[in-house]
């Protein structure tokens, strides 16, 4: 930077690219490697979902709501079937809740295990992310045992379940807390002694806890903050009313709290152990009976279609609160209307606070902390705005700054 | 430096691979040419594991016992089912299917069922619509699937080589 003369940069990292996700726009602008400020521009991939869905009944939309989310299939499942439950007056058998509950804690373990995995990736740490692969291995292997897929598993139905918990599944499910309790330890020492994971992650990104309430962290990242937010534990629904849940926050464990990277990769860390923790007492507690309020399918599409009202729910994703509202009419066979509010959104409003001060090479790392999809920042734009000329930074250039940076952290 | 990492690295080196065997043990520089040895016999490959208990692949359809009440399109999500008006039947797109199987969960007549066969692309659009795949006690054989995996690539190989 010239002496006297203030220039900053603006890199632009997204929206589209092959491969992506969830593709969003982040503008950056920087001066030299700090940046100063950040836009966000979302809205690159509204598919229409909510339109797709008024031409189809509430059985039809399950599908559709499934795949909103690939990795959170089953919660928006969850929350969809809620709603619906909410709007027709239908209660769901206790059996079916369990399972639920199971399945909901089965997809956050998957969900953490595998965004702990990413976020060592990010910073070069590759050991350990072959290592978060390999630990996700079991939870995809239980999910396909229990329900015939490892992703989209299909398995929840508008008044209860559509797979049970069979002696089998039970085994495997035991299998897996014990697996994990044993080898998850690995993962957790990376998180709390590894001197390099906490020079990356220390003081990056951080997020106050005012700041957090300002702008509507959900979820994780809320609970990084030092935030007890968790509907798993502030409205219990489905089997977590029986089951003791406490949101877990830093500073229970650690003693004070900071709101950075770190605190989110310890908040994951512990979550999965709590997964594991409700997995167990729920499995304990599995009540016998029916799987569905109505097993009849005719009789369920009648029922809701005499249904009149607006359903809503709102229910703990792996990634924060995910809200659905819907309206059923009475006559008419098809959802009127339906509203997803996914917690990514929620969360993505605090990102402006997380990057200011911060470098470029934090900027994989931060944009991954709240677990929206890396792969926005496939390509960048380097605008110089002097000279006119740009250049384009791929995710590659991003994620070589990153592990630069860490090279230069362990003094090599 | 001796530290939890290193331990499980270590442990790694001795511990039998967690996840399913490959096909073949390293990648190999021609893929196509493997295939090939594959399907005259010159190759071992280790086969594909079984599916799980619940998989859902590639739907089947008992026209004879289908008795034409539509249910089946009214829950599909995909709208991968279309009735046909003259016959009072329906057929199946599988290419628009989305593997939920509620349509054989909501079939009276039990007609429709989720077979284990979950390699169903290929380059014919035709092939993609189930209209009648016979009784479901004579289930549909088990495709061989490495062969015909081979076999699709014979076809396009001549092509790859030439550009």
């Amino acid at each position: 930077m010239a002496v006297g003369e203030a220039k900053t940069y603006k890199i632009p990292i997204g929206p589209v690219h092959v491969g992506l996700k969830e593709p969003i726009t982040t503008w950056l602008e920087v001066d030299g490697e700090r940046i100063v400020d950040i836009k966000v521009r979302p809205g690159a991939i509204h598919r229409g979902i909510e339109f797709m869905a008024r031409e189809r009944n509430p059985i039809q939309v399950i599908y559709l709501a499934e795949r909103i989310c690939g990795i959170c299939s089953f919660a928006h499942i969850e929350s969809f079937v809620r709603a619906v439950e909410d709007a027709a007056s239908i209660s769901v058998p206790k059996r079916a809740q369990y399972i639920r509950t199971i399945m909901l804690e089965l997809e956050r373990v998957h969900s953490h295990i595998l965004w702990a995995g990413v976020a060592c990736y990010t910073f070069g740490y590759d050991s350990a992310f072959n290592l978060g692969l390999l630990l996700r291995e079991k939870v995809m292997d239980v999910l396909e045992a229990m329900s015939g897929n490892r992703v989209n598993y299909g398995v929840g139905t508008i008044g209860g379940v559509r797979r049970d918990i069979t002696p089998e599944v039970a085994a495997a499910l035991e299998d897996l807390i014990d697996y994990y309790r044993r080898e998850f330890a690995a993962f957790y020492e990376v998180a709390t002694e590894d001197p390099i994971t906490k020079a990356r992650m220390r003081h990056v990104g951080t997020l106050p806890p005012e700041d957090a309430v300002r702008y509507c962290a959900v979820g994780p990242t809320a609970r990084a903050s030092g935030l007890r937010v968790d509907l798993r534990w502030s409205s219990p629904y489905e089997a977590y009313a029986d089951i003791e849940v406490t949101p877990i926050v830093p500073q229970d464990y650690m003693g004070e709290v900071y709101g950075d990277v770190f605190d989110r990769f310890l908040v994951r860390v512990l979550e999965v152990y709590q997964s594991l923790d409700i997995i167990e007492k729920a499995l304990l507690g599995l009540p016998k009976g029916p799987l569905m309020a109505e097993p009849k399918l005719p009789k369920l599409l009648a029922l809701l279609k005499a249904a009149d009202g607006v359903g809503w729910s709102s229910i703990e994703a792996p990634r924060g609160d995910d809200a659905h509202v819907i309206k059923l009419t009475k006559g008419d066979e098809n959802v009127t209307w339906w509203k997803v509010r996914a917690p990514t959104y929620a969360n993505i409003v605090s990102w402006p606070i997380m990057f200011r001060g911060q470098e470029i090479a934090d900027a994989p790392l931060i944009v991954n902390s709240i677990d929206p999809c890396i792969s926005c920042m496939e390509r960048a734009l380097v605008v110089d705005k002097k000279s006119g000329s740009s250049e384009v930074l791929t995710k590659e250039e991003l994620l070589k700054r990153s592990r630069e940076k860490t090279r230069r952290l362990m003094g090599r | 430096m001796l530290n939890r990492m290193t331990l499980q690295i270590l442990k790694q080196v001795v511990e039998k691979p967690f996840t399913n065997l490959f096909p073949v043990p390293h990648m190999p520089d021609n893929l196509g040419e493997v295939l090939k040895a594959a399907a005259e016999g010159r190759v071992q490959i280790n086969p594909p594991v079984e599916v799980p208990k619940h998989f859902r692949g590639k739907i089947a359809y008992d026209k004879g016992k289908c008795i034409g009440c539509r249910l089946c399109t009214r829950v599909c999500p995909a709208n991968a089912i279309t009735y046909i008006p003259e016959e009072k039947k329906v057929m199946v797109h599988v290419d628009r299917c989305c593997f939920c199987a509620q349509c054989t969960e909501i079939c009276p007549v039990q007609c429709l069922w989720m077979t284990e066969e979950f390699l169903i692309s290929s380059y014919d659009r035709k092939a993609q619509v189930v209209v009648d795949s016979g009784k479901k006690a004579e289930e549909v054989p088990q495709v061989e699937r490495i062969p015909s995996e081979a076999q699709r690539v014979e076809t396009s190989a001549p092509e790859a080589a030439s550009s």
